[in-house]
């Protein structure tokens, strides 16, 4: 469904992605784990054209996107929940809801809007408060609850554990299973939590500055003691 | 009293027409965080479209005349503000933050001298179109008149500024521009379109100014190439007061520098009114930046 093939993205001089290949297929819940400043967040803004890639080309359901303008990006079935959550803070929750389904057609909104509240039912409750007054992990499920609005075919979720409670984690993470799953949603999760993200994931990478030095199955990865060592240590 | 009641009527007229322009300061500064000083000579452009308006459509009856002048005037400022933007904003957007401030005095300047060469630098008057008054309150030998024509431009700009709120609090391209305004990156993340709401908001900004400088013409009956100018910086001050990137506290900061003119002009010296405005600017700029309805903002990280 999507392929990335030796992507090369610069800030600058400086060079953040230095040829990654990678794919992902129909269905899968694919993770891409690795230290901070490995390039994550980058390979994810590269996929919807905040910042493209110099070399290398990206190609989504056979289509190639590498040059293509963010908003013509979305419209091509890819919801973006970026690093930070970035919840429009003067916004309702309702009106970054209403954002989120910009693309999307206006028949289907009360459907989505339902399926939204469902997954995330604190949402609803939380409805006319503007969403700079919610809790962190509510923040991540309105971020998360946004980019599902527009009923995309793909969904980016950029570090959505980053600063939350145990508790709130595992809520994030059972909505995650809950969308691939009952949606067959096609998911890309950026992680540090790599725990969590490979006992999800069908399939993971690992990013070492700007490089993929390991993929398999998360089981694989799980069990892999250089990823034990790297990323796993005291990771309970 | 009935002084005062008549400047009061004179203030609010003229903050009407400042609150229009100041919208137009105020919007641009919340979505691309620069000041757009080739703004007054929008509404100059818009007020000299109406001079020549009136001349061409004097043979209609009077209402339908207005009508005609206003659309074209909102057209032809909206064409003016969103070439603007893409000719001398746009190309600058990722420059350093002084370069489109710069550019927009460029193009004010521009547009001054562009408008002087086509139109010529003296006055340009129309006849006065809307005559007659409501008198009232006779004290002494004073008499508070309430022209039509003022009654005209007051309840007009509440009508529109009542229209443009409510497009930007509940249609999409309004909830797009306060997206873009907090935002750009995750706006477009969501499918927005930035250039296209940028210009969106050149183009609403201009036709607000329009619609002000065809009121001008009509109240006051000339004008010149000049006028954007003191307007603008007039009505940029509005907006500084009442909070600049506020569109409410824009509309209540034309209307507080048009008392505050008015009430000067009549109670201390009409020629220092203009010092008057401007001391308001200093001082807010000095002890309260943010406005009166402008709120530093306070975010959960």
């Amino acid at each position: 469904m999507l392929e990335f093939k030796d992507v090369q993205t610069f800030y600058g001089s400086i060079q953040a992605l230095k040829g990654v290949s990678l794919n992902v297929e129909k269905g899968e819940i694919v993770t891409l784990i690795g230290a901070n400043g490995a390039g994550k967040t980058t390979l994810l803004m590269t996929l919807s054209g905040v910042t493209p890639a110099s070399v290398g080309s990206i190609t989504f359901k056979g289509e190639d996107i590498t040059k293509m303008r963010t908003d013509m990006i979305v419209r091509k079935g890819i919801a973006h929940s970026p690093e930070g959550r970035r919840i429009f803070s003067k916004m309702t929750v309702f009106e970054n809801l209403q954002m989120g389904a910009m693309t999307n057609d206006p028949a289907k909104f009360d459907e989505n809007l339902a399926y939204v509240f469902e997954l995330f039912p604190r949402l609803k409750e939380r409805g006319w408060q503007n969403g700079g007054t919610l809790s962190g992990g509510e923040q991540q499920m309105l971020a998360m609850g946004r980019a599902l609005m527009s009923n995309p075919e793909f969904l980016l979720l950029d570090e959505p554990s980053l600063g939350l409670a145990p508790l709130v984690i595992k809520d994030i993470f059972r909505a995650i299973k809950q969308i691939n799953e009952e949606h067959g949603m096609t998911v890309l999760l950026v992680e540090q939590n790599a725990n969590h993200a490979l006992k999800l994931a069908h399939r993971a990478y690992v990013l070492v500055t700007g490089n993929i030095v390991l993929s398999g199955t998360g089981q694989e990865l799980l069990s892999n003691p250089e990823v034990q060592a790297a990323y796993l240590e005291g990771g309970h | 009293m009935a002084y005062f009641l008549q400047q009061l009527i004179n203030g609010v007229t003229l903050g009407a027409v400042y609150g229009l322009i100041a919208i137009g300061y105020t919007m641009v500064y919340g979505i691309i965080g620069m000041i757009n000083f080739a703004h007054g000579e929008i509404y100059m452009i818009g007020a000299f479209i109406a001079v020549i308006g009136f001349t061409l459509f004097s043979g209609l009856p009077l209402v339908s005349a207005i009508l005609l002048v206003l659309a074209l005037s909102m057209i032809f400022t909206a064409i003016y503000g969103w070439t603007i933007e893409r000719t001398a904003y746009r190309p600058l957007r990722n420059s350093f933050r002084l370069a489109p401030l710069i550019s927009a005095i460029g193009m004010s300047i521009f547009l001054q001298n562009y408008v002087q060469l086509l139109q010529g630098a003296r006055v340009r008057p129309i006849p006065p179109m809307i005559k007659g008054s409501f008198k009232f309150f006779q004290d002494s030998d004073f008499v508070v008149n309430l022209t039509y024509l003022q009654v005209i431009i007051v309840v007009s700009t509440i009508a529109l500024m009542t229209v443009f709120t409510l497009i930007i609090n509940k249609t999409a391209i309004g909830r797009q521009q306060r997206a873009c305004e907090q935002d750009k990156t995750m706006a477009s993340l969501l499918g927005v379109n930035v250039d296209h709401t940028i210009s969106m908001t050149f183009i609403m900004g201009a036709m607000l100014a329009a619609f002000a400088g065809v009121m001008v013409t009509l109240y006051y009956g000339v004008v010149h190439f000049f006028i954007g100018f003191l307007a603008g910086m007039k009505a940029f001050t509005a907006a500084v007061l009442g909070g600049i990137g506020s569109i409410p506290g824009a509309m209540l900061g034309g209307l507080l520098i048009g008392l505050i003119e008015a009430f000067w002009s009549a109670y201390f010296t009409i020629e220092y009114k203009d010092v008057a405005t401007f001391v308001i600017l200093v001082l807010v700029l000095i002890f309260r930046p943010s406005g009166l309805l402008g709120r530093p903002e306070i975010e959960k990280v």
